[in-house]
């Protein structure tokens, strides 16, 4: 048994409706339509439940969370329960009217997602035209109180944008501005081989981030995430298996993270027929992977396994077969041979930095 | 700021900073209406046993690094 922890942040994951179909969504292959989405009451309810287990942080997302008409007192319950609520959103159902009463009801954090800093780029990969509305909404949030994020998913098509993605968050009111490399599981996964940037190119944007943390400290954070891929060692999945964060999708699961329903033989309790506690405390799914005894060589003996836990057990299944198995990106692995594989293709001298590709995988909306 | 239990945060995207003793009493006092020489002033009245120019450097390089987390802004 190991020691255990409480959560600290919650990822309520509200709908899969999404007025974007960006091929690199975190959503599961397998949407789940509006019929079959939780009820304000039940939200409420986990709120509650996440703040007495120690939650604290909400994470407000989706799909599109303004897609739910209930966003307005989802915020309230939220913030109610004791929670700092932050809104991940795209900014497409969002004006003037909606964003007050957002801040009134006690939204403290919003994080607006890009798909580039160019019209073009960024509705090809979003599959629509949201890239106006998003400026606009930019406007509108100079014009209240409330932290802002900007959130720029990087990959091959926009990677040599970063420059124009920083001059598009230093002329607003972001105080911190993330640029996720894109991860590579679901329909990123399915996409991955037009999405990983090249190495010159990632270490082209590592220096141009480099030199902006330095120039804008203390005016906005500047934080980055890697495409584990080329790393050496995996990053610390989810801050652990069940050690930080619990996912809620639409329809009550509870997982551990965004893809961990890929694993087979996991069963996934869900929160309307059991307490966020217990499930956190005692569902096997939240157990598999917490502490040691699970790990395979090299994790096992290995001096960094209490820094990355061995790294992603989604990862681990889609590349290595066997989600036990250590990070397939860890240098160490006996299976990083099949990471090295996928970017020996994406690094042949053919490959050119080009945007249309007939061949996305979009996402689509689930049917309402 | 955030309080569960015994524990109180102060809290911002994607960050949590655990306040306890000196971080508590100078996040308490980062109001909008403390001057830094004020909290400057009431730590080393609270913490009088320590060197008071420590007491001055500590505060100053939280409130450099509440600054830099962007928790936090100088009035001018």
């Amino acid at each position: 048994m190991t020691t255990m922890a409480n959560p600290l942040a919650l990822i309520a994951e509200l709908t899969h409706r999404c007025p974007l179909h960006c091929v690199y969504c975190s959503n599961p292959l397998e949407l789940q339509n509006r019929a079959n989405e939780l009820t304000t009451a039940t939200w409420t309810r986990i709120f509650q439940e996440a703040a007495q287990a120690g939650v604290l942080q909400a994470d407000l997302t989706g799909g599109e969370p303004l897609a739910r008409t209930d966003i307005i007192e989802l915020v309230r319950a939220a913030r109610t329960a004791g929670l700092y609520v932050n809104l991940i959103t795209s900014g497409m159902p969002l004006d003037e009217a909606r964003l007050a009463k957002l801040i009134d009801a006690g939204l403290d954090h919003l994080q607006l997602s890009f798909q580039g800093a160019r019209e073009e780029t960024a509705n090809e990969i979003s599959g629509t035209k949201a890239h106006a509305q998003k400026l606009r909404v930019l406007e509108l949030l100079r014009q209240v109180r409330v932290a802002v994020t900007l959130n720029f998913v990087i990959h091959r098509a926009n990677i040599g944008q970063i420059d124009e993605m920083l001059a598009l968050a230093e002329s607003s009111s972001a105080t911190r501005v993330e640029f996720a490399n894109v991860q590579y599981y679901g329909w990123a996964f399915a996409n991955r081989e037009r999405l990983l940037p090249t190495r010159p190119q990632l270490d082209r944007s590592i220096e141009t981030l480099k030199s902006a943390q330095e120039r804008l400290r203390g005016k906005i954070r500047v934080e980055y995430v890697a495409p584990d891929y080329y790393a050496k060692y995996p990053k610390p999945c989810m801050g652990g298996w069940g050690r930080k964060l619990m996912l809620i999708t639409p329809t009550g699961d509870a997982l551990p993270c965004h893809a961990a329903q890929i694993i087979p033989g996991l069963h996934f309790e869900n929160i309307k027929d059991r307490s966020l506690r217990e499930i956190w405390q005692n569902s096997a799914a939240f157990q598999k992977f917490r502490g040691e005894a699970w790990m395979q060589e090299p994790c096992k003996s290995c001096d960094r396994r209490e820094q990355d836990f061995g790294g992603c057990r989604c990862q681990a299944l889609l590349l290595a077969g066997d989600a036990s198995a250590t990070d397939p990106v860890c240098s160490l692995a006996p299976t990083r041979g099949k990471a090295d594989a996928i970017l020996a293709a994406v690094n042949k001298p053919s490959v050119v930095e080009t945007l249309t590709s007939p061949d996305w995988l979009y996402r689509p909306n689930p049917s309402s | 700021m955030s309080e569960n239990k015994q524990q109180r945060a102060l809290l911002m995207p994607e960050r949590a900073l655990r306040l306890n003793g000196p971080s508590l009493e100078i996040v308490q006092r980062c109001d909008g209406k403390h001057t830094v020489q004020q909290i400057i002033s009431e730590l080393q009245q609270i913490y009088s046993k320590a060197e008071p120019k420590k007491v001055e450097t500590d505060i100053l390089g939280y409130l450099t690094l509440l600054h830099e987390q962007r928790a936090l802004d100088f009035d001018s």
